[in-house]
């Protein structure tokens, strides 16, 4: 049956800067806010903004991610008529083969795509963070007799040069594109939101396709291509709360930014609700020695401890005595009694043993690999630490590197 | 999965001592420890048991427990074949749509028991909270080969004056086999108390309520159950876990509070056979900066910044700063504003309480108010 618009939402990547927590599960998997999972935002969106019919392209560990999406109930999308479907590359008679770009895993999905007959098709990004409407920047398209909308935000400009900038004439035309300028000209940063008209789209990713020596990206092959032939694409500007989450440091800035007394990002929207697959927990306790402020905490958490400024996932627990402060605790992750923890993001079922200390400055002549977690400490799913480790802030904890937090003359 | 028996949920009875918790609404409709209703834990009991078709008999007021329950996908019970059956009256020649009683009730569903095809029902009260499977209830019926086996705990807590549905089971020295039945005694002879559970073999359920509705009967404990205790075999189940009765106010206020304790907590949220409930996408709840709470059991969605102290709180309660609550139960959507003072209340869904108010109860007397309503 005929879609006036189909989402594309690329989930692809590992997400190798998100490190050992991307280890058995897909970027968009990881977790965001106490209750969500990263995808929670983009699914969320489209159905707020009507769109029925979303398919989820990935290539990596696409079981976890099926699993988590199930028949899209929770997003309310198990719909008879479209519906939510995660896409996986797959083998025909004549070929098979991995996605190998973004518009290459649009591409080998045009069937899926022609099956609804779309006039537009919206492409998404599965590691932002941010609440929009997409009606709004369909109308946009069709008021502008858009070829494609691309979405942007304005960034400062000492920042400009880390993300794709698309350069516009007065009336917000694109003339140009620069994935990543060294000089930027403009400050619009591309949101990688993208609106196509269909048919035209999928004329230039056929002969992208046919072309041997592209990379089959969108912003390395298509909008260059589709700008060179001067088809009409129109910037959509966007104004409100955007976030990358694909390192620790913006990962745990993001999380950071849901507290405070009026927070930068405030998901408490009855009219923009984030929904999510909710675990079945009781409600979360707060015990008669607990000490909790600026803080989230999520359903089936038990707090007996202090906890500051931080984010307690689902299932949580600080046991007594125990101060969590700046940090980022996943679901069902357990700190035994008497811990500091300090700017930490500790991982989905990890289990704290007592009196471990993390995040304490290094000592004299420590060494720490910290190339993905700067000042913040990492500690791995599943990851059981036993009691009076010390953890040196910037520290990747995992089963494999465990062994050099506890051995070796760290210990407390 | 359980394919011997299904599940009979009775939401008609109407409970005087619920006061204003119950004007819109029946007891199994009321919200009980921070996000559920009342009805939540026999349906989740079910569910984990692996019954997989559940009948719902309502009558009166019971537009919120639709509006609850959905299509039962939250328990898992949006099925093609069987799943969750909502069973309102309907008037007939014979009916006229409000029943007289739960023989009534069954009465005019016997399609629906005539069609299904398991061999057990298990007739289920709606207003006792309690968190176990009926799988070792279900196994010792079948080998003790009892007509009709009801569960039951040893409760001796008593409250004569507000009595309601109290059935005591006074049995032999075997510890199983029921030898008389009281309902509401004046001087109980037992404290085994029914959890409102029995089951039964469908072919005799049948029998025994066209028998008895011939004959103008009313109430199936009193008027079918007792006066046969020695013709049937009545055998009692023990259970030991954590039951609450939601019999009044006072119980309905005590048995919350009882989740501050571990041991209740652990009974009733034992994650093992986890209690479903409608979803509602709240957000994590928020402390602020002046937040300060201790002992107290707390649902999603909710905002504190103030003081909250020995309560509990259902989803998206507001707290706010320099506002003070202690021993209360605040429902979905409280608003409790600047300064207010709060002990020993109880607030319905919505009710706003504005700055500076106070209001105080007492132990045993909780202060009620009523859904929607300002103070």
């Amino acid at each position: 049956m005929k879609k006036k618009i189909v989402c594309m939402l690329l989930a692809g990547g590992q997400g190798s800067r998100l490190g050992v927590l991307t280890s058995s599960m897909a970027k968009p998997a990881v977790p965001f806010g106490g209750k969500y999972r990263i995808i929670d935002f983009p699914l969320s969106n489209c159905v707020n903004s009507d769109i029925d019919t979303v398919g989820v392209l990935t290539q990596y560990r696409p079981l976890a991610l099926n699993a988590y999406l199930g028949t899209g109930q929770h997003w309310d999308l198990d719909r008879t008529n479209g519906g939510v479907f995660v896409l996986p590359p797959y083998m025909t008679e004549h070929d098979g083969r991995w996605y190998s770009g973004t518009a290459n895993a649009i591409w080998q999905n045009r069937s899926f795509l022609d099956q609804y007959d779309p006039d537009y098709v919206l492409i998404l990004s599965g590691d932002h963070i941010y609440k929009m409407d997409y009606t709004k920047m369909l109308k946009f398209h069709v008021a502008n007799n858009a070829a494609a909308t691309i979405a942007v935000l304005r960034v400062p400009m000492e920042e400009a040069h880390r993300f794709g900038i698309m350069n516009t004439d007065e009336a917000g035309r694109i003339v140009s594109f620069e994935e990543k300028p060294k000089i930027p000209k403009s400050n619009n940063a591309s949101m990688g939101i993208y609106i196509f008209n269909w048919k035209l789209l999928r004329d230039y990713m056929e002969r992208d396709d046919a072309d041997p020596s592209s990379e089959n990206d969108f912003g390395k092959n298509i909008i260059p291509n589709m700008l060179n032939a001067g088809e009409k694409m129109v910037a959509y500007p966007f104004e409100g709360y955007w976030k990358d989450v694909g390192t620790i440091q913006s990962l745990w800035e993001a999380n950071m930014d849901l507290l405070g007394e009026t927070p930068v990002l405030d998901l408490n929207d009855p009219a923009w609700r984030i929904y999510t697959r909710n675990p079945v927990m009781p409600p979360h306790y707060t015990d008669h020695n607990a000490d909790v402020k600026n803080s989230l905490v999520a359903e089936g958490c038990v707090v007996r401890g202090s906890v500051r400024h931080s984010v307690l996932f689902c299932g949580a627990k600080a046991e007594a005595r125990t101060e969590v402060v700046d940090s980022v605790i996943f679901p069902n992750a357990v700190i035994g009694e008497s811990c500091v923890v300090n700017k930490a993001i500790v991982g989905e079922n990890a289990v704290i043993g007592e009196r471990v200390q993390i995040g304490v400055p290094p000592k004299d002549g420590e060494t720490v690999d910290n190339h993905l977690t700067g000042d913040i400490v990492l500690i791995g799913n599943d990851v059981t630490i036993p009691a009076d480790t010390v953890i040196p802030r910037g520290a990747v904890v995992t089963a494999e590197t465990l062994g050099q937090f506890t051995n070796g003359g760290m210990k407390a | 999965m359980n394919q011997e028996a299904f599940g009979l949920i009775f939401t008609g009875e109407h409970n005087p001592y619920m006061r204003d918790l119950v004007l819109s609404r029946a007891v199994a409709a009321v919200p009980f420890g921070g996000r559920y209703r009342v009805i939540d834990f026999v349906l989740s009991d079910l569910v984990n048991t692996g019954i997989r078709n559940v009948g719902l008999i309502v009558q009166k007021n019971y537009h919120s427990m639709m509006d609850h329950l959905g299509t039962g996908k939250e328990w898992d019970l949006n099925r093609k074949r069987d799943g969750l059956f909502l069973l309102p009256p309907f008037s007939t020649k014979d009916n006229t749509g409000v029943y007289r009683g739960d023989i009534d009730a069954f009465h005019s569903i016997m399609q629906y028991i005539r069609r299904s095809n398991q061999r057990y029902l298990i007739l289920c009260g709606s207003h006792i909270v309690f968190n176990t499977t009926f799988d070792a209830i279900l196994r010792q019926h079948r080998d003790t080969g009892a007509d009709i086996t009801i569960m039951y705990n040893e409760d001796p807590r008593f409250f004569p004056e507000e009595q309601n549905r109290d059935l005591r089971l006074l049995l032999d020295d075997d510890g199983m086999t029921v030898k008389r039945l009281e309902w509401n005694p004046r001087n109980p002879g037992s404290n085994f108390r029914s959890c409102e559970v029995m089951i039964i073999d469908k072919d005799l359920f049948e029998d025994l309520v066209e028998e008895s509705y011939s004959r103008g009967a009313v109430d199936f404990v009193r008027e079918v159950l007792l006066p046969r205790v020695r013709d049937l075999k009545i055998m009692g189940w023990r259970y030991d876990g954590y039951v609450g009765r939601i019999d009044s106010i006072n119980t309905y206020f005590m048995h919350n509070m009882e989740l501050l304790n571990a041991g209740a907590a652990r009974d009733l949220y034992n994650m093992r056979h986890p209690i479903y409930t409608k979803v509602k996408d709240e957000i994590a709840t928020r402390y602020g900066d002046w937040a300060d709470v201790h002992n107290v059991v707390m649902a999603d969605g909710c905002m504190i910044d103030g003081t909250v102290e020995d309560s509990i709180l259902f989803r998206g309660v507001t707290v706010e700063r320099g506002a003070i609550v202690k021993n209360s139960i605040l429902m979905q959507g409280v608003t409790v504003r600047k300064g207010a003072v709060l002990d020993h209340v109880i607030l319905d869904k919505n009710v706003t309480v504005n700055a500076g108010r106070q209001l105080t109860g007492y132990e045993g007397i909780p202060l009620v108010f009523r859904k929607n309503l300002t103070v």
